[in-house]
């Protein structure tokens, strides 16, 4: 195991963190597959915009946060809210438009909730969620809180505007954020290079006299040592940090299929990236240094299973929202 | 009632003073800083930002000094960031903070469209009401002086179609005060558009903080041959009007709307029922629009007229900054004098018989 320090720079790693981190991969992983699954039931009546091959990066960031954290994701955003502790179940709920879902079924799978984990709402307007995950850093730092807040985006927020503003008003204020761009290299079909003259977002940070970051995102020690300085570092006052974890979404933008055969991407870069699996790495890893056994791995699949049937045989089984709902909740009214 | 009535100058406000011995007037800017201020002070999750909200004008005096009287954490300056602090208000407030965004002028709204939009008044339905969104975004209408296209604009109608979001526009210190109060406690994002030329209005302002309710139109003068409905600076245009058509032998009813969403139209209808004329004055633009949209709601609720509506809004066309082009472009209360008297049955001589004339 000290090798594994040395190489990271990290101090200590103990065998729960280790097999957390594979817990929270696998688990996004398995709730992932679970949709592509069932996907074609047509019974999910809503976009579904999945991580598989990203999960590293919601793992590895998350661990470092307390339930009272907050964290703002975007529309490919399943994963970060499994990773920051939601149950499966509102989500599932949500996805399949039931009443029991975690936005009662007006939100659908861009839009996720889960109050008590600190993620107040996730955007699918690209770079909306990022003044917003700010803005609560300003919030919880105006109330003295403690609370870190990361905000997850791709690469193609980037491009945005709202980026920007935000940066540096997170910066100028010193707030705690932590802001991780998931480089997945693609905006729906459009390459980083075609919509980037520099192509180093992480440098970026430097312009708002920040710390930038760049880490293989499928590796979830380097994300973890990463995110781990940056929330120290948000937590003690120090303002915000900027981390770049390059990754690749092996699924299209949208739905459980490859791209590939459309001819959105080339399909030798998707079996690369394959290789570069993030699970089956650590999977080896964690086997190699004895951590964990492929008894315990099998446990874990067991459980994540049990819980997956039963978010599906609920979400299932729940009501759809009464006509009635349509109008509810447009506007909020002060309890009487 | 003191606080209904509008005073077209500081002298006329005097001689009410003079008359009523403990009516406490302020102006509109006043007003604003006013209920500001008493926000702050009686509610800590309370905070102002906006570019300049600490200069020493203090944003035409709406915020002046609420910085050294609550500090830099909480009354702060914006970098020129709309979209993004937009964002960051709208953030702040899911986490439990009420925010006031202020805007030097409404032509800088568009920027933070995405947030307003997309966000603010997306976040309570979209998750099912379990966050909400208590945000007054403020600006201000320019006008005159050359303000020209981008620093004049009336983008009221934009944010009406938007369900989600609510839309003030008070046109007296009173109100300005009260709504104020109002829309921050309200718990949704607010759109308060005030218009520059107000500022100086003076009207009867109790000390202590209180709330005029949001939806709520008021009548400004009774009367029962027409009905003029107006917003924002238009109100004060169209009193002048309707007293200038009293000698006429016009007696009009005035409403100021207030809330443009959640629109009162009962009152609207009511007026409309018993005068059966409408002319709605406003400050923007005509299509698809305040005008359209109360005359909507008047026909929709089947109301029999006596004549034709008549709208008085700005030319179609962005503003010019030429004084020649401005004076041509702005109506004022003989534009609403002619619309009365068009629907009024074309002139004085005709008006006479108003009462008489058959129902359409």
């Amino acid at each position: 195991m000290k090798d594994i320090l040395l190489k990271y720079g990290l101090n200590t790693l103990t065998k729960k963190v280790l097999n957390d981190l594979y817990w929270s991969m696998l688990r996004i992983r398995m709730f992932e597959e679970k949709i592509v699954e069932l996907y074609p039931e047509q019974e999910m009546k809503c976009p579904v915009h999945l991580c598989i091959g990203q999960e590293a990066i919601a793992a590895g960031v998350c661990l470092h946060l307390n339930k009272s954290d907050y964290v703002f994701s975007n529309h490919r955003g399943h994963g970060h809210c499994l990773a920051k502790g939601a149950a499966m179940k509102p989500l599932m709920a949500e996805f399949y438009g039931k009443e029991t879902g975690c936005s009662k079924g007006k939100g659908g799978s861009m839009h996720i909730i889960d109050i008590e984990h600190g993620i107040l709402g996730t955007s699918a307007i690209v770079g909306g969620g990022i003044p917003m995950g700010v803005g609560a850093a300003l919030a919880s730092s105006m109330k003295g809180e403690e609370s870190v807040t990361a905000i997850f985006f791709g690469d193609g927020a980037f491009d945005e505007g709202a980026f920007y503003e935000s940066f540096n008003f997170a910066s100028l204020k010193k707030l705690p954020v932590v802001f991780v761009c998931e480089n997945n290299f693609y905006a729906t079909n459009s390459h980083q290079s075609a919509r980037q003259s520099g192509c180093r977002i992480s440098d970026s940070a430097a312009s708002f006299d920040s710390r930038g970051h760049c880490v293989d995102g499928n590796d979830p020690l380097a994300v973890y040592k990463a995110a781990q300085d940056a929330v120290a570092l948000a937590r003690k006052g120090g303002g915000p940090s900027l981390i770049e974890a390059k990754t690749y979404r092996w699924k299209g933008h949208v739905g459980p299929e490859e791209d590939w055969t459309k001819g959105c991407r080339p399909k030798e870069e998707l079996d690369y990236w394959k290789e570069q699996c993030p699970i089956k790495k650590f999977t080896a890893l964690l086997l190699e240094k004895g951590a964990m056994t492929t008894e315990e791995m099998e446990q874990a699949k067991s459980a994540i299973n049990g819980e997956l049937a039963e978010a599906v045989a609920f979400a299932k089984a729940s009501p759809y929202p009464k006509e009635a709902a349509l109008l509810e909740d447009v506007y909020y009214e002060a309890k009487k | 009632m003191p606080w209904t009535k509008i005073y077209g100058s500081r002298t006329e406000f005097d001689k009410a003073l003079k008359d009523k011995p403990g009516l406490r007037g302020i102006t509109y800017k006043e007003a604003i800083r006013e209920a500001t201020a008493q926000l702050l002070s009686t509610d800590k999750s309370v905070f102002v930002i906006g570019e300049g909200v600490d200069d020493s004008g203090g944003v035409f005096g709406t915020t002046k000094g609420l910085q050294e009287e609550f500090g830099k954490e909480r009354v702060m300056d914006s970098p020129l960031a709309e979209n993004g602090i937009t964002g960051v208000c709208v953030g702040a407030a899911a986490a439990g903070m009420k925010p006031i965004l202020v805007h030097m002028r409404t032509d800088f709204l568009p920027i933070s469209l995405d947030q307003i939009l997309n966000h603010a008044a997306k976040w309570h339905y979209m998750f099912g009401g379990s966050v909400n969104i208590p945000l007054v975004i403020r600006s201000i209408i320019g006008r005159g002086w050359g303000s020209a296209a981008q620093h004049s604009q009336s983008l009221q109608a934009m944010f009406m179609n938007i369900p989600g979001l609510r839309v003030i526009m008070p046109a007296t210190p009173f109100d300005a005060k009260g709504l104020l109060i109002a829309a921050l406690r309200d718990g949704n994002p607010v759109i308060m558009i005030e218009h520059r030329w107000l500022y100086d209005h003076v009207g009867h302002v109790p000390e202590e903080m209180y709330e005029v309710p949001l939806g709520k139109a008021v009548v400004r003068k009774a009367g029962k041959d027409a009905t003029i409905v107006a917003v924002s600076h238009m109100v004060h245009e169209a009193v002048q009007a309707a007293e200038a058509l009293q000698d006429e032998g016009i007696d009009c009813e005035v409403i100021d709307l207030r809330t443009l969403k959640p629109m009162d139209s009962a009152t609207v209808i009511e007026s409309v029922r018993k005068t059966g004329r409408l002319v709605v004055a406003d400050t923007g633009w005509k299509e698809c629009a305040v005008g359209a949209e109360v005359m909507a709601k008047v026909a929709e609720a089947g109301v029999a007229l006596r004549s034709p509506l008549v709208r008085v809004n700005l030319p179609e066309a962005p503003t010019p900054a030429s004084p020649a082009l401005e004076k041509a472009y702005y109506p004022g209360k003989n534009d609403i004098i002619e619309a009365v008297r068009k629907t009024a049955g074309h002139g004085k001589r005709q008006a006479e018989h108003i009462n008489n004339s058959p129902v359409l």
